[in-house]
């Protein structure tokens, strides 16, 4: 008898407690795909952001250390530096990564730090409530922007795979969606393409997924699927946007 | 023994360097030392000046209000600190830039030296704070000029160890051609 | 002759941190520890090791969580502002019980303050400025030689305990010179201590940090820290007391009882009898050694460069036992020795 699918080596065997329709199981089950298939989980070390990934630790079969909020790219940094021979990443939601943590996640990329960076974009702060985050949509509806988020008060969301793409040092940045599984398989490929560009001693590495948030959204899963492809994806085009390799565009 | 000393000048004088050199002598010799300089916005252009304390035993404070000995390169310095220096203290001017002219204490004994004129004859401006140490060893007994000598392959950075025997000859001038003002 | 090199203390410092065995520094400017900064900028490359200017204290410290929970020995400097925007980082260390060494160069405050040396972060060390509950080990070292040694020391400490630890200087620390006795080279300390991460190869993965979530597991761990901390409190309490025989005793730390050192000369002279207790690990705080050498005393004068901080310790300690006196300099001043020893002879009527 064959196995012909099972939980990736990488990932523990503890059930998530995402919520129904989220996509960060997803995510978190294409990262520990990506490391079994390059044989990096032995050298991987995570960094947790603050938000829904937190409990990391509990669900990957890594070392995994928990960043202050925002911060993980400059523990990644530290890491890195100081054991060049470990495979380093961090997985952070939007909130962490293009607010608080704006600053940590352009000097990491711009100094070019050897780590691979997995961008979780569901536009809202998930774990505390379903606030605007520096990607919320304009007009889109959340607790702290209850008639819609307003551009000319809230500014305008970041596109952070295109801004990560703009820097020089920086050798890959894509944006891709977990909304289909045809764009589920896309969004594999490029997240394995960001570790093997780690594990082929490159650069930087950053991948933006654009993910559903069901519960805060206030939408069934399907609608909240329906959002990120309609929505979300016009605001956010999916693509590579740099590709030191000179890749697909 | 105790050695309490304010040198103070411009910045760019070398007022720092010449307080090293005298810490270096101090820790060649196996003395406690303390060099402690004014540090921060005031390097820019302003006023500079270390203290150097230097004792065979155990230094308390690096920071000396009533110094017993001086070494000062310019006028604003010269206002500064004469009111400063305690009953007896012993106090070198570079009278390029001090007037001596301004000395009113009695009770303290400031000595000149023309030690931009007597570097620049020498040929290097630069060196007219070694003029000044020169002076201050004369004045003060502290080390011999020997001592001072021999310390400056290691006061010196690299880059400027061909500047070595002139710095030697500004040291000389300096011990010989001390007076006194007051 | 001797062995000693005259050094300024920044670069004393982290010349005796790269013989502790250090694996990576990270740090940003602030005056009056740049030449720290700078020092390290050139040696640690020139060795092989790692060294990143970061965009911010926060960032520095960030990386010095990040590399401290592989288990590397490593560290950052910086002074009082900067030091404050660390704290935040610095609860998760403690929190998540990894080692590392912060030097903090104090300089005046609040706010931007001066550049002078200061007192002023005493508290901010002592009790934590971070949120929660925990403590660190604090080192105050009064003299070059002693911050060298110190700072040599803590590296071994901070990986004994898995706890961060301080050496808290001030601006004149920082930027005096004085000869010194450097310690030996020890090689580069890069293993994982069998705690860090170093990826689960052959072992079950490993987790640093600082949440924890189930029923009373976060109780139980801020009680496990006090435990720790008891420990620490017993074996690793460092004070200086300079003489047997006094009726003033002055309680100071750092700079400040440098300069009571020489007041305290001055007042012999005078035929005054008065001694130095200097706290050199401010926490933990020697308290019982303190209410001892207190008892001799007629009376305790408290000097520190801020508007009384460690005070509050010493009043802990005596217990009203003498009465306890104040004299204070903050805003990145000093005071000088006959400052102090003019308030000993009020204080003695």
């Amino acid at each position: 008898m064959s196995i012909v699918f099972q939980k990736p080596e990488s990932l523990t065997e503890k059930t998530t407690i995402f919520c129904p329709g989220c996509s960060h199981g997803i995510i978190h089950r294409l990262v520990g795909e990506a490391l079994d298939e390059l044989e990096l989980r032995e050298t991987a070390v995570g960094v947790a952001p603050v938000g829904c990934a937190v409990l990391l630790y509990e669900y990957f079969r890594t070392d995994i250390v928990e960043a202050p909020h925002g911060r993980a790219p400059a523990l990644a940094t530290g890491i890195k530096r100081v054991r060049p021979d470990l495979t380093v990443f961090s997985y952070q939601g939007d909130g962490d990564l293009a607010s608080i943590g704006m600053g940590e996640i352009m000097h990491a990329a711009n100094r070019g730090e050897m780590i691979t960076v997995i961008f979780v974009n569901n536009a809202n702060y998930g774990m505390t409530g379903g606030q605007m985050a520096p990607t919320t949509l304009p007009g889109q509806r959340t607790t702290t922007t209850p008639t819609g988020r307003d551009c000319a008060a809230h500014g305008s969301p970041f596109r952070m795979a295109e801004i990560m793409g703009a820097l020089e040092p920086v050798v890959y940045s894509a944006r891709v969606s977990a909304a289909t599984p045809a764009k589920i398989m896309k969004a594999k490929r490029a997240i394995k393409k960001a570790f093997q560009n780690q594990k082929d001693k490159k650069g930087f590495s950053f991948v933006e997924v654009l993910s559903t948030c069901p519960t805060n959204w206030g939408m069934t899963p399907l609608d909240a699927v329906q959002f990120v492809e309609k929505d979300m994806e016009a605001y956010y085009p999916l693509g590579v946007f740099k590709d030191a390799d000179g890749g697909d565009k | 023994m105790i050695f309490e000393s304010v040198m103070a000048g411009f910045g760019g004088q070398g007022i720092l360097s010449a307080g090293m050199m005298l810490a270096h002598i101090a820790s060649h010799k196996g003395l406690n030392v303390t060099w402690f300089p004014s540090y921060g916005a005031e390097q820019r252009g302003g006023t500079a000046n270390c203290t150097v304390v230097i004792s065979d035993l155990e230094i308390g404070s690096p920071i000396v209000t009533a110094p017993a000995y001086g070494l000062i390169m310019n006028m604003p310095s010269f206002n500064k600190f004469q009111p400063r220096f305690r009953k007896g203290a012993k106090a070198v001017l570079d009278t390029t830039l001090v007037d001596p002219s301004a000395v009113t204490r009695t009770d303290v004994e400031f000595y000149g030296l023309s030690a931009g004129d007597i570097a620049r004859d020498l040929g290097n401006v630069k060196v007219a704070n070694m003029v000044m140490i020169g002076g201050l060893l004369a004045v003060s007994g502290l080390f011999t000029l020997d001592e001072a000598v021999i310390e400056l392959p290691n006061a010196l950075s690299k880059k400027h160890h061909d500047l070595i025997p002139l710095n030697e000859q500004a040291l000389s001038k300096g011990f010989s051609e001390i007076k006194k003002i007051n | 002759m001797s062995k000693k090199v005259l050094m300024k203390g920044n670069e004393a410092i982290a010349e005796a941190s790269i013989r502790a065995g250090l694996a990576g520094y990270f740090g940003y400017p602030i005056t009056p520890q740049n030449e720290f900064t700078s020092y390290m900028s050139y040696h640690m490359p020139a060795k092989g090791r790692a060294f990143v200017q970061a965009e911010s204290e926060v960032a520095a410290i960030n990386m010095v969580y990040g590399a401290a929970a592989t288990g590397c020995r490593v560290m950052t400097s910086s002074s009082s502002p900067g030091i404050a925007l660390m704290q935040e980082a610095i609860s998760y260390m403690c929190g998540a019980e990894v080692p590392a060494v912060i030097v903090n160069i104090m300089r005046g405050g609040p706010g931007l303050g001066n550049i002078g040396p200061s007192q002023g972060d005493y508290n901010q060390a002592t009790r934590g400025g971070g949120n929660g509950d925990y403590k660190m080990i604090v080192y105050a070292p009064s003299t070059v030689q002693e911050a060298v040694d110190l700072t040599y020391n803590a590296f071994d400490v901070a990986d004994k305990y898995k706890i961060p630890v301080f050496i808290l200087g001030d601006g004149a620390l920082g930027q005096m010179a004085e000869p010194v006795l450097l310690p030996e080279e020890k090689p580069e300390m890069k293993g994982d201590q069998g705690w860090g991460l170093s990826g689960a190869k052959g072992r079950d993965p490993r987790a640093v940090m600082s949440l924890r979530l189930a029923e009373g597991e976060l109780r139980k761990h801020n009680w496990d820290l006090v435990s720790k901390f008891e420990k620490i409190t017993e074996a690793e309490t460092k004070y200086e007391l300079t003489d047997t025989d006094y009726d003033v005793l002055i309680a100071a730390f750092g700079t400040s009882a440098r300069v009571a050192k020489t007041a305290i000369r001055q007042l012999k002279e005078q035929g005054i009898k008065a001694a130095l207790f200097r706290p050199i690990t401010i926490c933990p705080f020697p308290y019982a050694a303190l209410a001892e050498a207190a008892k001799k005393a007629k009376k305790v004068l408290v000097a520190e460069m801020n508007t009384g901080q460690m005070l509050f310790d010493v009043k802990v300690a005596v217990e009203g036992a003498v009465p306890v006196e104040f004299m204070g300099c903050p805003g990145g001043e000093s005071f000088s020795p006959e400052e102090i020893t003019a308030k000993i002879k009020e204080m003695q009527g």
